[in-house]
Formats: C-alpha cells, structure tokens, sequence
C-alpha cells in the first residue's frame, strides 16, 4: 500500500511547488542576488588618500594561470608619486578572453591592490576590447569600480568586492577567518570580512543571508532564516505586504 | 426523409440554403476554437509546468505571456524548410498532414453543447454525428499512427526510424485496451453515436459512466490514452535522452509545426472524448435562464475538458518515463486483460444477473491462470539456458563454474 502512495507522492509534490515562488527571475530585468564570494571582473584598488595600491611587482602576472595579466612597474615620479612605495604598476592589462577568474593574482596581490567585483555580465566585439587596461581596472574617485557603458552593474556588486579574498586570505587558513588582514579602501574604508566556511561566520555582514533569503522556501528546513519560518515568519511577510504608513508631519 | 435526416435532424427540412450555412458556420467555428484552443493549450501546458518546477514560464509575449504560441508561429513560419536528402520527398511531405487531420477530423464527433433551434431548424452543438459515432475516432487514431510512422520512416534517418517503429508498437498496442473499453461503454449505451452517449448520461451524475460501468474503464482509457497520445510518462517515441527528439527529428519550420499542433490538438481532442464518454460531456446543471441557458453545457464542456487538459500536464510534471519493455507490459499484460474482463462482466450483467455473477466467476479464474502464466514467464531460473537471468540476479562466471562442476559430481 505505501508503495502505491508513493507512486502519487510526485502528484502531491508537483501540486504544491505551484504554490511556492519561483526560483529563476525574468533575467535581463531583474538579476538573482550574486553569491557573497563571486568572482567577476577585477578592479585596481585605490588608498583612502586616492594613492594606488599597485605596486608593479608582477606578482599576479606571474601566479597567472591563464597567462592573462600583462604588468609592466615604473619607479614613481619623486614630484607627483602614484603608489605610496617606491614603483607602480605602469602598464597593467588583463585579458578577459584568457582570463578564468580562479583569484589566484587576489591572492597572490602584497597590496590588495587587485581584487575582484561580482560584475561577469559584460562582453566585446572584437579581441583588442577583451584586454582591459588599467584606465578601465582602477577605481573612480569615489572608490567604486568603473561602470562602463558595455558592463552590466547592478546594486551590491560594486560594493562587495574581494570577498573572496576576506574571506579566506591568507591561504585559506581558518584560524585567521575574520581577521581584518587589509588596508583601507578609497570610498569604502576598512571593508568587513566575508562570511568564510566555519560556523561563527557574520550573515549579516555579507551577501549569504540575502542569498538564502531570497530562496528561502527552497532551502532545506534546518537553512531556512529563523524569522522567515512558521508563525513568526508569516508575520513577517504580511508586514511586508504591509504598505508603510505615512508619518503624520508634525505642525 | 433522405437520409441525412435520419443521421442529423438539421436536415430533416431537406438540404436548403440555411441548412447548408449552418453546417458551414459549425465547421468554421469548430476550426476556429480548435484552433484558438491548440494555442491557448500550449501556453497552458508551458505555464502551467513551469508553475510545477517553480519556473516563471513564457511572459514575454502579450499579458502573462498569452501570445507566446503565436510568436513561436511566426519564428517557424520564417524558418528554413529543409529536406534530408536521405528522405522519401513525397511520403516526408504526406505525414505531417496524416497526423495534422485525423486530429482534426477526431474532434468533429465531440458533442460541445446541447440542442439549439434556429429559425425552424434543430441543430446539435456538434460538427457532425455520424451514425459510426466513436468509431471515427478509433479510425482517426489508426491513421494518425501512420502520420507518426511514416514521418520517421520517410525521414532517412535512424533515430526517427527507431521512433516511429516504438510509435506504430505502442499505439498500435494500447489501441486494444482502448478499443475495449470503448465496446465496454457501447455496450452499455447501445448505441455508437457520440450524441446518444451523452444523452444516455444527462440525467446526473449517477448515470455518467465513470460511475454506473466502474471506475476500472475510466482508469484504463485514461492510460490508455495518454500512451495513444505519445504523451509522459508514455513518451518513449520522443525520449529526448534517447531519440534525439524523437519522429520529427528531421523536420523543420511549418512540417516541424504541424506535428506539434497535431500533437496538442489530440491532446485537447482526447480530453473531450474522455469528456464525452464517461464524464457526460456537456451534462451539468443548467440554471433556468431565458435564451442563455444553451451556454451552461458549453461551459460544463469546457471546464471538464480544461480539467482533464490539466491532469495531462500533471502527468507530465510528476511521472517520470517508463522503459519501453514497462510500456509494453503495462499494455499488454494488465490493461488488456483487465479490460476485456472488465467488458465481459458488463456485458453479462447487461443480459441478466446470473450471466453477469458468472463472468466474474469466469473473470477471477483467467486472472489466477494469467497470474500463474506471468509468473512463470518471468521465472527466469527454470526456463532455457537462453533466457537471460533478471539484470543484478546475473551469477557470475565464478557461480556458474561451480554450479556446472557440482552438477557433473552428483
């Protein structure tokens, strides 16, 4: 007999996912919020004083797997210096036709002057656009990657860049998880720590809990964000729904 | 009295000009929905399985995506015809249409409504009622099967050639059991017209045939139905892991879409039927309404075939596909039997009480002696050392050594 049930078991299954939310999104309008340590294209940090952090030791160029990263280090002029140290990075190109994103130049980088954004929707006519130089890869004045006319940027993708990098530098060691091994970023200041693989990681402080919040309904029971389950969480949702109520002006 | 009177009271007058109008009319307007509804099924099948793997489904194309069957038209329309040229041109050009009309011609026989009477004349909500009835539908079935199978034939390729020899196999199998039940219900309507069919089930629930034969001929023409239909879990004809995309592999723009209308059409055309025979078509209640209460069995009609249009989805979304020697099984080693026992103890009870006790008797007793034969059919210990054990119970070469060298001790 429970043989048979379960035969009707796929019936009941497929009748309930009508009732949930969709996973997938309407692509090119709406976007799926980007894992909290996704690799995307890179961008050249800058100092709080708008210093960059390059340093041209072509240590990236040479960790390079695909062989994508052209660096080329110049001894900074003594009256108007780029760097705060003794070179940087004149020429500093890389080929997103070869490149992987496997951030092993983040890793790689003394400075943290490379990291990467969570930005991977852009793309080119031919193969010269494919090599970014750095007048594309350094960051504007206000410290947020360049948004350039053939990327596709979104909310929270500039402002979460590196996360790879802290989360798990240096070398993935997890006694030094949540240790603030960096320098300050221009615009951003001292970025926080990325959630990293242990247990007391910070939700809050990164992309995974809006990741798991957006999919709440899938995740399995045990994933499921305490304030989104049962009664509590129906609450919650019919707040939502809630439209604000104006506050009154005070006369 | 000529006979057409004798076949449909819209002719009883005599063949004027009227008359002939009005069966123009219910022809273009039964192409039409058909139509119309092909269009709107293939949007709902789409949205509606998308609903079931929480996908957001076709949106793009008019409000909730309602226009995404037409523009998919259009791209087809525009495409590229192309030919093999492996191919039987003739016989590749044919079969789109061998499957495209019996479609057609299928839904003709379903009664949609009930009667109208428009200036003198009685007309039946059906396009025709043929005294054959549901043997129409049973031919148009037959013939399909040659759409299926001379598609894959003609296309000069293998994987359609595969396709078309499982299509002609399972349609050709599962039209026994279907064939059946259908006698089950003539039977017990004594009549072959779809018309009286309905009618033999108008007087409420308890006369629709889904409950005064059984639920047992329901449930047989059901999956019978969906393997006619080539539809999941019985699609092993368009096994997309196996067959590429199954007969019309080699077909393409306006042949390519064809096959696919004809496909959703008997699907909307076999939920009808299903309608008609057991469910009493457009029998419903009818709230007492001057010169409007002829919609009320439409929209019954509709909603019932709606009803059944959907379970085919569902099937679709929660089963997963059978092998084809499974296929083979279910049709002939259950349904079949089930179904032609089933049409002898209606038939006896039809005749009087103890002809019908008796073929239950007669019933049980070829179900033991099935029974018995499958079991030891499927006894693969005692047959011939050409049959093959059951996969996984397969003794290994070191087993069989042994069991030879103790053999040849005793």
């Amino acid at each position: 007999m429970a043989r048979v049930l379960d035969f009707f078991g796929g019936f009941n299954l497929t009748l309930r996912h009508i009732a949930r939310p969709a996973v997938t999104v309407s692509y090119p309008q709406a976007k799926r919020p980007k894992q909290p340590r996704q690799h995307g294209r890179h961008v050249l940090n800058r100092y709080e004083d708008g210093m960059e952090k390059c340093i041209g030791c072509e240590l990236c160029a040479g960790v390079c797997p695909a062989d994508c990263i052209y660096v080329r280090g110049l001894d900074n002029p003594p009256d108007h210096p780029v760097s705060p140290g003794e070179r940087y990075g004149y020429v500093y190109e890389i080929n997103y036709l070869r490149c992987i994103h496997c951030d092993l130049c983040v890793e790689a980088c003394p400075t943290q002057a490379i990291t990467e954004s969570k930005m991977f929707e852009f793309s080119f006519t031919n193969r010269s656009d494919a090599i970014y130089t750095k007048k594309e890869l350094v960051v504007d004045d206000a410290g947020f990657p360049q948004r350039l006319p053939w990327e596709d940027w979104r909310e929270g993708e500039a402002a979460m860049t590196g996360g790879w990098m802290r989360a798990t530098s240096p070398a993935g060691d997890a006694r030094y998880e949540g240790k603030i091994q960096w320098t300050a970023d221009l615009g951003a200041g001292l970025r926080a720590a990325e959630g990293g693989q242990s247990e007391n990681r910070n939700d809050e402080a990164t992309g995974s809990k809006l990741l798991r919040r957006a999919f709440a309904k899938h995740v399995l029971p045990e994933d499921q964000p305490l304030d989104m389950v049962g009664l509590r969480g129906l609450i919650n949702s019919l707040k939502e729904k809630r439209p604000t109520p104006k506050k009154k002006v005070a006369k | 009295m000529n006979w057409f009177a004798s076949v449909d009271p819209l002719y009883a007058h005599g063949t004027t000009g009227i008359v002939i109008l009005i069966a123009i009319i219910k022809i273009v307007v039964g192409f039409a929905s058909i139509m119309g509804a092909v269009t709107l099924m293939i949007w709902f099948e789409r949205k509606a399985i998308s609903k079931m793997q929480s996908r957001i489904g076709p949106q793009r194309w008019g409000p909730f995506g309602l226009l995404q069957t037409l523009a998919d038209g259009i791209k087809l329309f525009f495409k590229e015809d192309l030919i093999p040229a492996e191919a039987d041109r003739f016989v590749f050009k044919l079969a789109p249409y061998l499957s495209l009309v019996p479609a057609l011609i299928t839904f003709s026989i379903v009664p949609v409504g009930g009667t109208l009477h428009i200036a003198g004349h009685t007309v039946q909500l059906q396009i025709a009622n043929p005294p054959m009835g549901i043997l129409v539908m049973l031919a148009m079935s037959g013939i399909s099967v040659y759409g299926v199978m001379l598609a894959g034939w003609a296309s000069g390729s293998k994987y359609p050639l595969i396709s078309s020899v499982r299509a002609s196999a399972q349609m050709i199998s599962y039209e026994a059991a279907l064939g059946m039940t259908i006698v089950t219900i003539i039977l017990a309507t004594g009549s072959l017209s779809t018309h009286d069919i309905v009618t033999a089930q108008a007087h409420g629930i308890w006369h629709w045939n889904l409950i005064r034969l059984g639920i047992v001929p329901f449930v047989v023409f059901l999956i019978a139905i969906t393997a006619e239909l080539n539809r999941p879990p019985f699609d092993v004809v368009e096994a997309e892991t196996e067959l590429v995309g199954g007969f019309n592999t080699e077909y393409s723009s306006l042949r390519f879409a064809l096959f696919y209308l004809a496909e959703f059409m008997n699907t909307i055309t076999m939920s009808a039927i299903l309608v008609t025979l057991f469910f009493g078509g457009p029998a419903g209640y009818v709230p007492p309404i001057h010169h409007f209460a002829w919609i009320f069995p439409i929209l019954w009609f509709l909603g019932k075939t709606v009803a059944f249009a959907f379970s085919y989805i569902w099937f679709r979304a929660a089963l997963p596909r059978f092998r084809y020697d499974q296929l083979m099984d279910l049709g002939w080693k259950r349904l079949i039997p089930l179904s032609l026992g089933w049409m002898l103890i209606v038939a006896g009870f039809l005749v009087n009480r103890w002809w019908g006790l008796s073929m239950i008797v007669t019933v049980i007793a070829g179900w033991f002696v099935l029974t018995r034969a499958y079991s030891l059919g499927a006894d693969r210990t005692s047959g011939a050392d050409s049959v093959l054990p059951e996969v996984g119970q397969r003794p290994t070469p070191s087993r069989l050594y042994r069991q030879r060298t103790t053999k040849g001790e005793k």
